[in-house]
């Protein structure tokens, strides 16, 4: 699985939405009614997923799916 | 015939997967024990409960908002319709506004401090006494704390306050219930990632610290925090409360960084 889906696969298990309403441009706030638990959260199965580190300062700034697929293909080891 | 085969319990404080407590939980699951359990109340609250405690299908998912004494009452009494009496009760349960966490500690506000010590100290109390009237036999609590209630740690701020008031309500819990042989301990964790360690400023950079200075050279896993929690609820501990039990690699009896210091020294050249 490439990161894209691998991310739309947990976005979409931890939102309960199905994957076809996931595209890079959805927010998670706006869009998937996330909470702060929800981001909290998020940004946990991700660091776990993709073994990476997400800084509070850097998740703050991640709104969108495409965001968080293009931040951890940058930084993934 | 597992350590927890017949005996039942109430835990309190399972928000996810990596919650300290379902790492607890499951273990004592895998000793044979059955399981209540408390969410914060709400849908979507106990959606995200149920998920994670579903596989064992548990006897019991109750709201509690700790906060509230008549919610507090009626969890227990569930209990007391789901399990008769209780054997052992685990509180996992801290909170604190996050401006009130993350600012230097002199700057927390009256109301923050008020909300943080109901939430992560007072409620052990309510919950002791509740618990212990399910109790006729004994029984064991336990709750869990950190370092940072004995020590300054940086980030931890308002959070360390909390668990030193912690800390002393076990000891003052373990004389009062005592005499019913109701044990009461506390479990002082390292570094875990958890939901209610992303509150906390650097919480990254803290297993990093335990990993370089610790006598162990590395930091603990959800599995051991599991075990040694699992531990102090069961007989095996029969002998032991007031209590704070680390399960940090031995970091807290370390009073330098040692070798950790030169290295780091050496690192910035």
């Amino acid at each position: 699985m490439s990161i894209e889906e691998r991310v739309v696969e947990i976005v979409s298990e931890q939102m309960g939405v199905a994957k076809d309403q996931i595209k890079r441009e959805t927010e998670f706030i706006k869009d998937l009614g996330a909470d702060s638990l929800d981001t909290v959260e998020l940004v946990m199965e991700f660091e776990e997923e993709f073994d990476i580190q997400i800084p509070d300062e850097e998740a703050e700034k991640i709104q969108t799916v495409g965001q968080a697929i293009d931040y951890i293909q940058e930084h993934s080891k | 015939m597992g350590l927890f085969s017949g005996k039942k319990g109430l835990i309190l404080g399972v928000a996810n997967d990596y919650s300290i407590a379902w790492a607890i939980a499951r273990r004592l699951v895998d000793e044979g024990a059955e399981l209540g359990f408390t969410h914060l109340p709400g849908e979507k609250m106990e959606r995200r409960v149920r998920r994670v405690v579903d596989p064992i299908n548990p006897k019991l998912l109750v709201p509690c908002d700790v906060q509230k004494d008549e919610d507090i009452a009626a969890a227990f009494s569930a209990a007391r319709e789901s399990f008769g009496t209780l054997d052992f009760v685990l509180h996992s349960i801290a909170f604190a506004p996050l401006d009130d966490l993350k600012c230097p500690f002199v700057k927390a506000s009256r109301d923050g401090f008020k909300l943080a010590m109901d939430v992560s100290v007072y409620s052990l109390v309510a919950v002791s006494r509740s618990a212990s009237e399910l109790m006729p036999e004994g029984g064991a609590i336990l709750t869990l704390t950190y370092y940072g209630g004995e020590k300054v740690v940086p980030g931890y701020n308002m959070m360390g306050v909390c668990k030193a008031a912690l800390d002393a309500s076990v000891k003052y819990l373990a004389f009062d219930l005592g005499p019913r042989k109701i044990r009461v301990n506390a479990l002082s964790a390292g570094p875990v990632k958890t939901l209610a360690a992303s509150a906390i400023g650097d919480s990254d950079k803290l297993a990093g610290l335990y990993e370089a200075i610790s006598p162990m050279k590395r930091n603990i896993t959800r599995e051991e925090v599991g075990s040694t929690g699992m531990f102090l609820l069961s007989d095996l501990a029969s002998g032991v409360t007031g209590e704070i039990l680390h399960v940090d690699c031995g970091y807290n009896v370390m009073g330098s960084p040692g070798q950790a210091l030169e290295a780091a020294l050496q690192a910035k050249g």
